[in-house]
């Protein structure tokens, strides 16, 4: 080890005293950003205590500085950011003190760490064998060819890729973004680091994918006495996860400590609510106690709803259950039989991205089509908004075989269907302002004149609960959950009967994520609306929606009420889904 | 794993008052309401390039349009041999050409040439490309295969190659129009490519498929929709492709197949003074410093206006 300290050097190994040194503590970080306007603070006071062995898991929504902690640790602030205050000390060492070369010999051999998007952190030019052996190099683990490939198949196959010998060749397109991810994993331990920082591993994954990763590095930490710190916005996932937990907002540390303790007995304001919003742990609320009834109840006298009632996922799904009670025996809205779409791909022929799936939506009441990525959930949305042709099979919409609709006729039936998208800052076009944005539809369909179109969209802010002083202004000024506000209020600028809501609420932070919830919800009841609820994530079907059907590979293998496929799922990959939602073995307060 | 927390470990709760909890997602809208256009020339008027750019295409529009407020020595009429290659003297204070003309007025009165060719091509140019690119790219399939085919044809030949053959044929009919057609014609292929280009980008947003469901017609989801949101490399091009445009008119000249030596022009002067570069090297250096510093402002132009409306390149700064 080239790093010294000056002179009092203590010999840690040997001190069997009463205080163990932790391996990292933090103190009073503070961070800033340089912007045109002055520094920014992203990070203020921050202080974490972590042990030998431990993990911990830093919390919070984008923007709290959690991210911005995990990088200061290893000196990779991005752009202007730098640290202005506090001490991180790994084992003793002052990292915010350490020289550009110092860091560079701590990361990877002291520190390792893995990134957050698989798809963008290795190179598409370099196979991953090089890749992989260049970390290595790098951290001076091996040298010469022979050993330095000998340890990365090592590497890989410890990172559980199997015949990771043939894999070395291959390069990052042909490998599935779980498999990136443990490549990444793999080099982030190839030196066999003593902290291992991981910023949201598993959230660009698949929920079953991210149960295999997370399993797998939770294993391979213990095996090799990693201590581990990693960054998740899902306090389930973080509770699941880690035996420490840290709750960051707007760049402070609101509550700290063991992380059963913490989701059992939440004390700030700010855990509350993340506790009360969290989808996970409502679905496993719900789970425990047997019904939504009975968890509301539960929780009625936990601390937790002192948060208010609209961020309680629970109290949605209570208050949509008594609501829709008398919805079930309603005539179908929407009616799908044996729909299958073909796609021609070039040189491999035939892909059924949709095959033979039929199912109906009774008027007022939610489906929700659960399944991951490449599942064909999306196509069966874009075929039902007629974005695109079925190959074969019948859509019915409100009695009406949508094939055999064109020109006006299915001008007409567009009103009556509407979509709101997934990724909120693609779906607001961003030259125009959001009066035009919302009117759009109405000035389309030529409903109204000017004054009268005005006086609807004022009406649709007012539903969607956004000021009417928006009309004028332009969707970049607003954040992700008010956009999607705003797409909402554009779906229901015609008085659709039906909204098929494609991933609607996956990119938005929980609390929003509760609170558009909740005015979906508080919509359906009041405007009778019919949803199509398109989502990956099965613990946000428990509270928004009726039925389910889950799609695999085109088919939906399983179909029920809600409770059903909750409580009694038949099929083995419904089960899986279900196992993955994280939280799994937190034993709830309640 | 131990059951008594460790030192610093114990939980701990931050006081309320530390991080008051505001409302969630507050609306935050303060000022003017602003989008790219408006950013924009928020940023754009900051610079001094900008300013400096600016004020030297309008000193050159100006000039152009108004060559009578500058000089009062016509430029043709009036030549002496007498005074051919000669310094300046009292009332001509830049010399004279070979011919014994007034260089000064000369350079005046040739700006607007320059400056009608340049606008001319730049038209051309923005409408050939806009249409081709945008049809191209927005409506796909054989449209795009026959468009993009006709604009590899034309962007294959160099367009001063082929302004130099569409000149010499057409050699009776040289004036500022024809000029114009001749470097147009085949400079518009790069505007359409980079707007199909972007147009592929913006076609696939989520904002388009909202529009298509609300029942918006094709043709008006490419005007309202993707078009707009296309433009802002289009913009940048033109602008530095109105720079040259009046190279290349200067170069047309300079090769005597531009205009003829009776229309007052920088390439035309530049063109009879290469023999006397050595004997009087200001009837040659003098258009040609005209020439540079109004090329130069529209490249200059054209570099901030880049800066503006490409987040990447902001980025980077």
């Amino acid at each position: 080890m080239s790093v010294e300290l000056n002179g009092t050097d203590v010999d840690t190994t040997t001190s069997t005293g009463e205080a163990e040194r932790p391996l990292l503590q933090i103190k009073d970080l503070k961070v800033a950003f340089r912007t045109q306007t002055g520094d920014v603070t992203a990070v203020d006071g921050v202080d974490i205590t972590l042990y030998r062995g431990q993990s911990l898991a830093i919390v919070g929504e984008s923007g709290s500085g959690k991210s911005t902690t995990a990088h200061a640790i290893i000196n990779l602030l991005p752009g202007s950011g730098r640290i202005t205050g506090g001490q991180i000390l790994l084992d003793g060492e002052d990292l915010a003190k350490a020289s550009k070369k110092d860091m560079e010999s701590i990361r990877g051999r002291k520190i390792g760490f893995v990134p957050q998007d698989p798809m963008s952190n290795l190179n598409p030019v370099w196979s991953i064998g090089f890749q992989v052996e260049e970390a290595i190099r790098a951290n001076g683990i091996a040298s010469g060819r022979k050993e330095v490939k000998q340890r990365a198949i090592e590497v890989l196959k410890q990172a559980g890729l199997q015949d990771a010998d043939r894999r070395l060749k291959q390069f990052p397109h042909q490998f599935s973004g779980g498999m990136r991810q443990r490549v990444l994993i793999g080099m982030g331990l190839a030196a066999d680091p003593q902290l291992l920082i991981a910023d949201e591993p598993t959230s660009a994954l698949d929920v079953t994918v991210q149960r295999v990763i997370l399993d797998h590095l939770e294993s391979l930490t213990r095996e090799l006495g990693t201590t581990l710190l990693f960054i998740t916005h899902d306090l389930g996932l973080a509770a699941e996860r880690a035996e420490q937990l840290v709750v960051m907002y707007k760049g402070k540390v609101v509550e700290s400590g063991p992380s059963r303790e913490i989701l059992q007995n939440p004390q700030h304001p700010y855990t509350q609510r993340l506790v009360a919003a969290a989808p996970s742990l409502a679905s496993r609320r719900i789970q425990a106690t047997g019904s939504i009834h009975a968890a509301e109840q539960a929780i009625a006298a936990d601390a937790a709803t002192a948060a208010g009632d609209e961020l309680d996922l629970i109290a949605t799904a209570e208050a949509r259950a008594a609501a829709l009670e008398a919805a079930a025996s309603a005539p179908p809205a929407i009616v799908v039989e044996n729909l299958t779409k073909v796609f021609k791909i070039r040189g491999s022929g035939d892909f059924k991205a949709v095959d033979d799936v039929s199912f109906q939506i009774a008027k007022g009441t939610t489906t929700a089509l659960v399944g991951e990525s490449g599942s064909g959930k999306s196509t069966v949305a874009k075929m039902l908004l007629k974005l695109e042709d079925s190959t074969s099979g019948r859509i019915l919409v409100g009695g009406q075989d949508l094939a055999s609709l064109t020109g006006p006729e299915l001008f007409k039936l567009r009103s009556r269907m509407q979509p709101v998208f997934q990724d909120p800052y693609g779906s607001l076009n961003p030259l125009r302002n959001i009066g035009n944005t919302i009117g759009e539809p109405l000035f389309t369909h030529k409903v109204g004149d000017r004054r009268s179109r005005r006086e609807r969209v004022y009406e649709l802010l007012d539903q969607v609960a956004l000021p009417r002083t928006l009309i004028g202004r332009y969707p970049n000024e607003l954040s992700g959950g008010q956009r999607q506000r705003i797409a909402i209020a554009r779906a229901l600028a015609l008085k659709p009967e039906i909204v098929v809501l494609d991933e609607a609420v996956s990119a938005l932070d929980v609390l929003v994520q509760a609170q558009i919830l909740r005015l979906l919800a508080d919509l359906q009841s009041e405007l009778g609306l019919t949803y199509l609820f398109i989502t990956h994530d099965l613990a946000v079907v428990r509270v928004i929606a009726d039925n389910v059907c889950v799609m695999q590979k085109g088919r939906i293998v399983e179909a029920a009420t809600t409770d059903e496929v909750f409580d009694n799922p038949k099929e083995q990959y419904t089960q899986d889904l279900l196992a993955a939602i994280p939280g799994a073995n937190i034993e709830l307060g309640a | 794993m131990p059951s008594n927390t460790r030192p610093d470990q114990q939980h701990y709760v931050a006081p309320l008052e530390e991080t008051p909890l505001v409302a969630i997602d507050k609306v935050k809208a303060e000022g003017k309401p602003s989008n790219l256009w408006r950013d924009a020339w928020n940023d754009v008027r900051r610079r001094p390039m900008f300013w400096i750019s600016a004020a030297l295409i309008l000193l050159v529009v100006i000039v152009a349009l108004f060559p009578g407020w500058f000089t009062q020595t016509p430029p043709n009429n009036d030549c002496q041999l007498s005074n051919s290659n000669g310094g300046p003297v009292d009332g001509h204070p830049l010399g004279f050409t070979k011919q014994g003309c007034d260089i000064y007025s000369r350079i005046i009165h040739g700006t607007s040439t320059s400056l009608s060719v340049g606008l001319i091509v730049t038209f051309l140019v923005a409408v050939l490309g806009v249409v081709f690119g945008a049809f191209a790219g927005f409506y796909g399939g054989w449209i795009d295969s026959v468009l993009s085919r006709i604009g590899d044809i034309f962007f294959s030949i160099p367009y001063i190659l082929a302004a130099v053959v569409v000149m010499s044929v057409l050699s009776a009919y040289r004036n500022v129009w024809v000029i114009s057609l001749a470097i147009g014609l085949f400079a518009w292929p790069a505007t359409a490519r980079v707007l199909r280009a972007e147009i592929l980008r913006v076609k696939n947003a989520d904002f388009v498929m909202s529009a298509t469901a609300v029942g918006v017609s094709r043709f008006r989801i490419l005007l309202r929709h993707v078009l707009p949101n296309s433009l802002a490399p289009v913009i940048v091009i033109t602008t530095i492709s109105l720079a040259s445009a009046i190279v290349a008119e200067a170069t047309l000249s300079f090769l005597g197949v531009g205009l003829p030596s009776s229309t007052m022009s920088w390439g035309n002067d530049i063109s009879a003074a290469q023999f006397d570069l050595r004997t009087a090297p200001q009837t040659l250096i003098l258009p040609s410093i005209a020439l540079s510093v109004t090329v130069l402002a529209f490249i200059m132009m054209g570099e901030v206006v880049r800066d503006a409306l490409d987040p990447k390149a902001r980025a980077r700064r």
